[in-house]
């Protein structure tokens, strides 16, 4: 569709910007077409504010049966390309139909836009959030503008954050007891643990603490399931004896992380874990897995 | 096989080095262009390399020294960049966020030096964080190094007392702490080594351990060099925490290392005042562990400072340092049953000289040792460890060294019952060495009892020990080895005769038993030694209260008697005989006419029984002769006979100038001028007539045989016979007499049938020329040679 709007050149211009755009916080986005472009960082319950200005090319005149500005909050199945589900859709009316002849600045404003979800790029999935402006017209197809903003909502530190502690182990082989300070972690969180060999019969060559990613998406049996390593660390190089005790500190900061999503619209979700990683001389993997809870954290970020 | 393993390896370095350097070279540029985040990533793939299991720590060294220059630069770029403004709390975070543990800990360790010099930080907790964080190297060799690192960019920056980084958090126990811990972290590496890989290569693995030993033993340093750590401190909790991580590692080689190292790196003052936790710790060792070497190396320690300064000989007391170390190693010895019996001795040795040097005064201390050493030795044959018995030497030389005097140790009872134990070869060493020290310091042994106790010291050179043939000692050394007791025998005196006498009584009991290749050497000097106290007694009056016990000539006579005939039965005639006439002068001295008759007959008989040489006859008929003529004890009849059998004997002699000339020397026996009972002359002429009618014979013969004349000397010499007696006024001695002997001679001389002999003829001439200067002189002998002409 933008092809063609392209191959007959639209007879007008249409720029949306935000009152306090210049203000606002920018953050990256990843395009469709792979390019980053800075766009808007809102919170869910604010107010978005700003104007449309449509331009039309030198005198040209546009006819039109009204233009409207929605706020659209999709997600957008990659399996199920070309369906977006909109859980949020707000409209508002910028003119009555009539014809341009020259630049026309439109405001608008969504007020305590309610906005539970954030943002998110995934692998089989995306949550975006969108201001689309509509020039209706007749006989030719209408005339259609994108503005990409990011929504991300912060939440409070758990009042509940115990530690994860575990005791594993492969019978008279190995046996290891480890320690995660938390269970939830904000973005730019630091892992503390350790870990305990309390019997270790196999020769170790190194251990890593994994993060990963699981992104499920779709429902009942059309459920996929895609797992990411995001960050492969080493905790240890050699073989342990028993009784060792192995710190682990992982700062989260490097890494793009984002919150943990439960049942998206029942569309999706995204979830964390920890999985701890055991290599012996033979290349052999022995892993444990932890969920952990990622959350936002205002201060932190 | 091997050698592709070492050429496997130059190629594995020289790929390290190349990865290192090409990374290095990145992260300068990064560094030149201040880039944080391109030096961040070149350092830690840098810092890669160093994770490779393929090197011997040797090579893996070179690859670690190379990383170590370049992280210092790096730290020199983590300083600027905290001055331009960059957190440190920031760096310290952001180098951890790399992804393997061993670049990260590497630039954790470098930042963290850094922070520590910021003082943003207590440096109690940043060291704390990187001795806690450096846990995640669990491979020994790279967790070595990396530890290693730590210990070195730390060093100079622990909260020392009187240190920049001392502060009201930061107290010298934390410096103490961090490096105990790095330290007890480095020995579980180190000890773990040993375990891991094949069993095959046990001896490899060996090798390399001791070569990153210094690595571990580096904090040992590092702790001694802490100003703060007092003695308290370092009793309280350095030492036991020290010892208590080397007696649990349960190894060998660590526990010998380490150990060592304790003793090296500690002041000697710590050792002291601590010895009891120090020893405390030997008995825990593995059995297998050379206890013997690192014991001693303390002993020796203590032993230097205390010869150090006088001052602190009161600690050594104080400590009770003797019967400490004594306990010590006993509990050793009980702990480790295998102990080699060279290491047992080697302790006891260290002992030895340990209490030697700290309490010189306390003898029964090395009786103690010497005593515990016996006891060791006891139930075990004579030792054949060379080693060991060497050690032994050390152990016995040591009291003669420090006291110089064999007295001293004449006095430790236990000192020859070690001696037993050593074969026969390293007793006969210990002895010489004994018998050396005694002539180097002129000790004088006087009494009779300690004379009994060195000649049970050195009887491995008084008899033979065992049965077993010694046919391989050399006969140079055995000479030598004789020589030196003959020197040592010289060395026994006392102004006491009765003393003497005991003396000499000790001496032979000791002595006869040497055999017959001893006696030769030992007896001479035992008689002259005895004769020695004849003189003395001599000189003395007759003891006034006449009482039995007391020591006479004809006491020692009697036994010298006793002695010389030893020698005739080894056989050793010519020796015997002359040690007779020695006596028998000796007697002759102090009047004792049987006595002196007594000797004389011995050799007699031995001059005829046992003396067949030809040669021999004539040097013993010589000296008989010559005794005999300085004889005056005897009476008229006594002196006869023996005089008699002299001239008998001369007469006999196997070659005729033998003769000639024994029997001319007898004409002495009946002339002696302070003698005017023995004045003989006609007796005289006989000889000396008898003595010219065999040279005559003599000569004759020698024509027959040679068909020429012998020379004339035989004649010169009695014609000089003949001047003697004439000077002397025998009146047998006639100028015709002595008229018609020149005129032989000098026909004799001119006989075609002479053979020339110029010195026959020197002879001759300067006899002439003698009477002519007589003449000349004037006055009675002026006179009495007139009517002769020449």
């Amino acid at each position: 569709m933008n092809y063609l709007v392209g191959a007959f050149k639209p007879p007008c211009n249409i720029f949306i910007s935000f009152t306090d755009g210049r203000s606002r916080k920018q953050v990256p986005l990843k395009k469709e077409n792979g390019k980053t472009v800075m766009v808007a960082l809102f919170q869910s319950q604010e107010n978005i504010v700003g104007e449309v200005v449509i331009e039309p090319i030198h005198g040209k005149k546009v006819e039109h049966n009204g233009v409207k500005i929605e706020l659209l909050g999709q997600i957008e199945l990659y399996f199920d390309r070309g369906n977006f589900y909109d859980f949020t859709s707000l409209v508002r009316e910028l003119d009555v139909p009539g014809e341009l002849y020259e630049r026309k600045t439109y405001p608008f404003e969504f007020s305590t836009v309610e906005m539970p979800y954030e943002s998110y790029n995934g692998v089989n999935v995306r949550l975006r959030y969108i201001l689309k402006v509509t020039i209706s017209r007749n006989y030719v197809s209408n005339i259609v503008e994108y503005q990409d903003f990011v929504v991300r909502n912060y939440t409070p530190p758990p009042s509940i954050n115990n530690s994860i502690k575990m005791e594993v182990g492969i019978e008279d082989c190995l046996h290891i007891e480890f320690e995660y300070s938390k269970s939830k972690y904000h973005l730019k969180d630091v892992v503390i643990g350790k870990i305990y060999f309390l019997l270790v019969r196999i020769k170790l060559k190194n251990m890593e603490l994994e993060i990963r990613r699981q992104e499920s998406t779709g429902s009942g049996p059309n459920t996929y399931v895609e797992t990411e390593t995001l960050a492969k660390f080493e905790l240890m190089d050699g073989a342990p004896v028993r009784g060792e005790s192995i710190p682990i500190r992982l700062f989260l900061s490097p890494y793009e992380l984002t919150p943990t999503y439960r049942n998206i619209n029942n569309k999706f979700s995204v979830k964390y874990y920890l999985n701890l990683v055991l290599v012996d001389e033979e290349d052999r993997r022995y892993f444990k897995q932890q969920e952990i809870t990622m959350y936002r954290n205002l201060e932190a970020s | 096989m091997i050698a592709d393993g070492v050429e496997d390896e130059e190629k594995w370095l020289a790929a390290g080095i190349a990865g290192l350097q090409q990374n290095a070279f990145y992260m300068h540029r990064a560094l030149d262009s201040n880039n944080l985040r391109d030096a961040l990533k070149y350092s830690a793939q840098m810092l890669s390399e160093l994770r490779t299991s393929r090197l011997s720590p040797h090579k893996y060294y070179e690859l670690y020294m190379r990383a170590f220059d370049e992280l210092r630069k790096l730290e020199m770029f983590f300083k600027e960049e905290t001055r331009r403004g960059c957190s440190i709390v920031d760096l310290y975070e952001l180098v951890q966020h790399a992804g393997n543990i061993l670049p990260r800990l590497y630039l954790l360790c470098t930042v963290g030096s850094v922070y520590i010099k910021s003082k943003e930080a207590p440096a109690k907790d940043v060291l704390k964080d990187l001795v806690e964080m450096c846990r995640g190297i669990q491979h020994p060799v790279r967790g070595l190094f990396l530890r290693s690192y730590l210990a070195q960019v730390s060093r100079d920056k622990l909260p020392d007392i009187g240190s920049e980084y001392e502060g009201d958090a930061d107290t010298v126990v934390d410096a103490v702490e961090f490096v105990l811990q790095n330290f007890t972290e480095m020995n579980k590496l180190w000890v773990r080594m040993q375990h891991q890989g094949p069993a095959r290569e046990k001896e490899k693995r060996e090798k390399e351990r001791s070569e990153l030993r210094d690595l571990v033993g580096k904090n040992l340093h590092v702790l001694s060099q802490i100003e703060g750590i007092d003695l308290d401190m370092y009793k309280e909790t350095v030492l036991p925490r020290v010892l208590e991580q080397v007696v649990n590692c349960k190894d060998e080689i660590a526990q010998y290392y380490l150990m060592d190292c304790i003793i090296q790196v500690f002041p000697d003052e710590y050792h002291l005042q601590t010895l009891d936790v120090l020893l405390g710790a030997f008995p825990q060792l593995q059995p297998t562990v050379d206890i013997k070497t690192v014991l001693s190396r303390l002993m020796e320690r203590l032993s230097n400072y205390a010869a150090s300064s006088a001052d602190v000989l009161p600690e050594f007391l104080q400590v009770e340092a003797f019967s400490k170390l004594n306990n010590a190693i006993g509990k050793v010895i009980e702990a480790q049953p295998d102990m080699p019996i060279l290491g047992v001795i080697t302790l006891y040795s260290s002992l030895l000289t340990f209490t030697l040097h700290v309490h010189p005064d306390r003898l029964d201390y090395a009786d103690q040792v010497l005593g515990a050493c016996v006891k060791k030795l006891s139930g075990k044959e004579k030792l054949e460890d060379k080693k060991a018995t060497k050690q032994i030497v050390a152990l016995l030389s040591a009291p003669l060294d420090k006291y110089n005097d064999i007295v001293t140790a004449l006095k430790l009872s236990n000192y020859p019952r070690v001696m037993e134990y050593l074969d026969s070869e390293t007793n006969k060493v210990m002895a010489t060495v004994i018998i050396q020290s005694i002539m180097k310091n002129k000790t004088r042994i006087s009494t009779a009892d300690r004379v009994e106790a060195l000649f049970e010291l050195i009887k491995g050179l008084i008899k033979d020990l065992d049965d077993a043939f010694h046919d391989e000692v050399d006969e140079d050394d055995f000479k030598e080895e004789q020589n030196s007791v003959a020197r040592l025998i010289q060395l026994l005196h006392s102004d006491d005769p009765e003393e003497m006498f005991k003396i000499i009584c000790t001496v032979r009991k000791h002595i006869l038993g040497g055999g017959p290749k001893r006696l030769p050497f030992t007896v001479p000097p035992l008689v002259f030694s005895s004769l020695k106290l004849v003189r003395q007694l001599q000189g003395q009056e007759e003891n006034p209260f006449g009482e039995e016990e007391s020591t006479t000539p004809k006491k020692i006579f009697q036994v010298l008697n006793q002695t010389v005939e030893t020698l005739s039965n080894i056989p050793a005639p010519e020796l015997a005989l002359q040690l007779f006439l020695q006596c028998a002068e000796a007697a002759n001295d102090c009047d004792l006419e049987p006595v002196a008759y007594e000797f004389f007959t011995q050799a007699y008989i031995l001059y005829e029984e046992d003396i067949s040489d030809s040669r021999a006859q004539v040097t013993a008929i010589h000296l008989i002769i010559g005794t005999l003529q300085r004889m005056h004890v005897f009476g008229v009849e006594n002196r006869d006979t023996l005089t008699h059998k002299a001239t008998g004997y001369s007469a006999k002699l196997l070659k005729k100038p033998d003769q000639c000339r024994a029997v001319y020397a007898c004409s002495h026996l009946f002339w002696v001028d302070d003698q005017d009972n023995v004045k003989d002359g006609e007796r005289v002429l006989l000889c000396l007539k008898r003595a010219l009618r065999i040279a005559n014979a003599a000569q004759q013969m020698s024509n027959a045989a040679r068909g020429s004349a012998g020379s004339v000397t035989l004649f010169v010499e009695i014609l000089n016979k003949y001047l003697y007696f004439f000077e002397k006024g025998n009146p047998q001695i006639t100028v015709a007499a002595i008229q018609s002997l020149i005129e032989l001679i000098t026909t004799e001389m001119h006989s075609d049938s002479s053979t020339p002999d110029p010195a026959a003829d020197a002879f001759f001439a300067s006899t002439l020329r003698y009477m002519e200067f007589q003449k000349q002189k004037g006055g009675a002998i002026g006179e009495k040679y007139e009517p002769i002409k020449v």
